[in-house]
């Protein structure tokens, strides 16, 4: 059962992801000129001849369906191309980038989930009351903030104002070189781009939470719990919370995909030196190789982790039918 | 059936919704009249560049590094964002209702194959799509709209498609086969009209969401160039953070402001729509 489930949601992530590739394909070819175009444009014109050479040599003369045959194959080697502007393979500058993403996402998602945890839990012990209202105000107003506005104002208050914190790049140039310092010195410019793009993920995490933990609050075995007499807290921490933590971890998943596209403004803001500042500089450059090999990554990043949630969903909770 | 007064009497009974439904007002006003009643052009140097707000006559909220009035640019960039806002959902909501009635309805090989697509637009990070896009595709108000409706749609086509999917079974829609209705009228006539309480309540949630991809848009310098808006203002306002942050702030307040208002009409729709308490 488990496993023609799992053959089942692979072989519908393999489709998805193809046809995500054929989108892509799609976007290149209904841009306004090609490479050959972008290139010529670079050199200030070259003539007709010269220009049909170059178009033959990248085969952008070939039928079409011949080329998406070509981007598909080369997208199964992980060939994504070449970066014209930085004069290296998209797939290395993206893997050089890459960790510092990761970093910047995982931080936050881990500070979004404890946050939202604790929030939530707290508006929900006491629903309606003044705490309770405080919390959902707040995290109303977190999720109508715009991320890099947010990260803006954070960098007034806690570098202008305090100059507490450092206001972007990921280290000290010229900083201490032994690994300890390296740490502490790499986690202070973390601080504020990790709370800038967790807050509004920690806003919807608390909202979910005290959502879920009131539907739990009315489900039997609590009123079993609460009538063999537990102490609220005893009700609340070993009963109410684990059952309610279920629904975030699926909207985990489902928001992977928008925490790596808040991740862009956000990296822009603090010179964070990711993905995402990766993307910024290729829009400048208009090298759109570039642009689609982040997208389609971030994309194949989006299939797998949501293949593996599903999985640790199951797990977690047995009662799931993983073939519904 | 609801009946439209007790409707709207519930909505009234929330006072977030109340403040919600003032503030949006004073906003739309704003986009709407604003220009001719402030007739400032936002691109122009009207007076000395980084004036702090001072309330006076001349830039009364200051000015920017060129000298442009801040306040021309916030009754400007509203008429901005609330028609990318409503034109993208506006889009989305179309194509997502379409999608997923024609899933829901005709279910089996239809659906699946639509569900597959649906999930394609689903997994790419919706903020990266839009950026390549809008860059692939030159920045103008149009191309900002549309791109944000091309990443906004699976979500109403998947709950339109929930609700055909179960109100398909119910005995209204077999009797209106079995007297031979046309499959176009039953879905638009009988079944479509019945979802309309959830999609209204998600349209308010994408307007929102809309604003703040635009924001973000023009924030990185992916705005329409043509026209002033917000994210635009911020960007621009960054350049001088350290010392003029009032150029940040302001505009900053006002996306959050719009986006908090609709937010809060939303909920109340939800509220009052569905009640459940």
């Amino acid at each position: 059962m488990m496993k023609r489930y799992l053959v089942r949601r692979a072989g519908q992530a393999v489709v998805v992801l193809i046809l995500i590739a054929c989108v892509n394909f799609l976007i290149l070819k209904l841009a306004p000129g090609d490479l050959v175009d972008v290139l010529a444009g670079e050199s200030g014109g070259s003539d007709p001849h010269y220009l049909h050479l170059l178009r033959e040599q990248y085969g952008l003369d070939r039928p079409l369906y011949v080329q998406l045959f070509q981007y598909l194959s080369n997208l199964v080697q992980l060939d994504l191309g070449y970066s014209f502007r930085f004069n290296m393979p998209v797939r290395d500058l993206i893997l050089m980038r890459l960790p510092a993403t990761l970093l910047l996402m995982f931080s936050s998602l881990a500070i979004a989930l404890l946050g939202g945890i604790t929030f939530g839990v707290a508006a929900a012990r006491a629903p309606r009351s003044l705490r309770d209202s405080l919390i959902s105000t707040t995290a109303l107003l977190a999720y109508s903030t715009p991320l890099f506005w947010a990260g803006l104002m954070l960098i007034i208050l806690f570098s202008v104002k305090f100059g507490v914190l450092p206001s972007g790049g990921m280290a000290t140039v010229d900083g201490p070189k032994d690994i300890v310092s390296i740490i502490v010195d790499v986690s202070r410019h973390l601080v504020l781009p990790s709370i800038t793009l967790a807050l509004f993920y920690m806003a919807t995490y608390t909202r979910l939470m005290r959502a879920s933990m009131l539907d739990i609050y009315n489900m039997d075995f609590v009123r079993t719990a609460k009538a063999k007499g537990l102490t609220p807290h005893q009700v609340a921490y070993r009963h109410v919370v684990p059952n309610s933590i279920l629904p975030l971890i699926s909207l985990f998943g489902v928001q992977l995909g928008s925490v790596l596209g808040g991740s862009v403004v956000v990296e822009v803001v603090f010179g964070w030196p990711g993905l995402g500042s990766l993307a910024f500089d290729a829009l400048f450059q208009r090298d759109v190789n570039l642009l689609m090999g982040i997208l389609f990554l971030s994309s194949v990043m989006v299939i797998l982790v949501n293949l593996a949630i599903d999985l640790l969903y199951s797990w977690l909770d047995p009662r799931i039918e993983v073939g519904a | 059936m609801i009946a439209r007064s007790s409707f709207i009497q519930r909505y009234f009974q929330s006072r977030t919704g109340v403040i919600g439904l003032i503030i949006l007002t004073l906003i739309i006003v704003m986009a709407i009249f604003g220009p001719t009643l402030y007739p400032v052009d936002p691109w122009d140097m009207v007076s000395r560049p980084l004036q702090w707000p001072s309330f006076g006559a001349e830039a009364p909220l200051g000015s920017d590094v060129l000298g442009r009035d801040v306040l021309s640019g916030l009754i400007n960039g509203a008429r901005v964002s609330l028609i990318i806002g409503i034109s993208a959902t506006a889009a989305a909501v179309a194509i997502g209702v379409t999608v997923g009635a024609v899933a829901g309805y005709f279910r089996g090989l239809t659906d699946d194959a639509l569900m597959r697509i649906t999930e394609v637009f689903q997994t790419i990070p919706n903020f990266l799509f839009v950026i390549v896009l809008v860059a692939v595709f030159r920045p103008s108000v149009f191309t900002i709209s549309a791109a944000i409706a091309v990443v906004s749609w699976p979500a109403v086509a998947r709950l339109v498609r929930g609700e055909f999917l179960s109100l398909r079974q119910r005995a209204f829609v077999e009797s209106c086969v079995t007297i031979g209705m046309s499959t176009p009228r039953i879905i638009f006539t009988q079944i479509l009209p019945n979802c309309i309480a959830p999609v209204i309540v998600t349209s308010s949630i994408m307007i929102a969401t809309a604003i703040l991809v635009e924001a973000g848009l023009s924030f990185l310098g992916l705005g329409d160039p043509n026209v002033m808006s917000w994210g635009a203002m911020i960007g621009f306002g960054r350049q001088s953070l350290r010392t003029s942050w009032y150029l940040t702030l302001i505009p900053g307040v006002a996306i959050q402001l719009t986006v908090l208002s609709i937010s809060f009409v939303g909920e109340a729709l939800n509220d009052s729509l569905n009640p459940r308490l």
